[in-house]
């Protein structure tokens, strides 16, 4: 696949995105966000990790204080990669975005089909169920790479 | 001191670029860090009072890595 996210000489960062994909991006905006919203996904527990692993009251507390605004930190990255999927270049904060946001997914997807670092759990056959998700995970992964390219 | 845990998804170019991004951390001194939690599992990426760590450790768990913290020892 060719390069998708570069930084251009006058400074932007250049999209280049078939429309397909660019509409891929929006509907995995949507069901991130729909899941983000349910609040219910076990998978979700990898977007909001324990802080204080040793320190039961101090993680209630933690959690109380917050959630909720790494919560409406999550969904704002979302609402910028879903407001600039279209775009033809993108500026370094909105690209930071795009990062936390595709980052989100691939944790959540990675959460769900439990992959593993030897990448022992990936499908061996054509037919496997699971093939969908993990090309989506392997794209977004295309992606994040080229943006961190972009942004050093 | 605030402690981030290796996992399987984070890319390590994205964990170098959020070390360096958050913590103003050199590209090797952020990939040291980064090696180290691929390598070891864990790394130390910043110290400091409580207040300090709990800001770290937010913005490691907006940027989705496994940050966790606890009093030095």
């Amino acid at each position: 696949m060719s390069k998708r996210l570069r930084r251009t000489r006058k400074g932007a960062i250049k999209v280049d995105l078939p429309p397909e994909e660019r509409e891929l991006l929006r509907s995995v905006v949507g069901e991130m966000r729909a899941v983000l919203a349910d609040g219910d996904d076990p998978a979700l527990d990898r977007l909001y990790p324990v802080a204080y692993p040793k320190d039961e009251q101090r993680e209630a507390e933690w959690k109380a204080l917050i959630r909720s605004e790494l919560s409406d930190h999550h969904a704002a990255a979302l609402a910028v990669l879903e407001e600039t999927a279209g775009a033809e270049s993108i500026d370094d904060e909105q690209a930071n975005a795009w990062l936390r946001a595709l980052n989100q997914v691939r944790l959540l997807l990675g959460t769900r089909l439990d992959v593993t670092e030897d990448g022992s759990e990936r499908p061996t056959t054509d037919d496997d169920p699971r093939g969908a998700s993990f090309a989506l995970y392997d794209y977004l992964a295309f992606l994040q790479d080229q943006l961190v390219d972009a942004l050093a | 001191m605030v402690i981030v845990w290796n996992d399987p998804i984070n890319l390590m170019s994205y964990v170098t670029f959020v070390f360096q991004k958050l913590f103003g951390y050199s590209k090797s001194k952020a990939e040291k860090l980064m090696l180290d939690v691929h390598q070891k599992g864990k790394a130390v990426v910043s110290n400091g009072p409580r207040e300090k760590a709990e800001l770290d450790v937010f913005r490691l768990h907006e940027h989705g890595l496994w940050a966790t913290m606890q009093h030095d020892e």
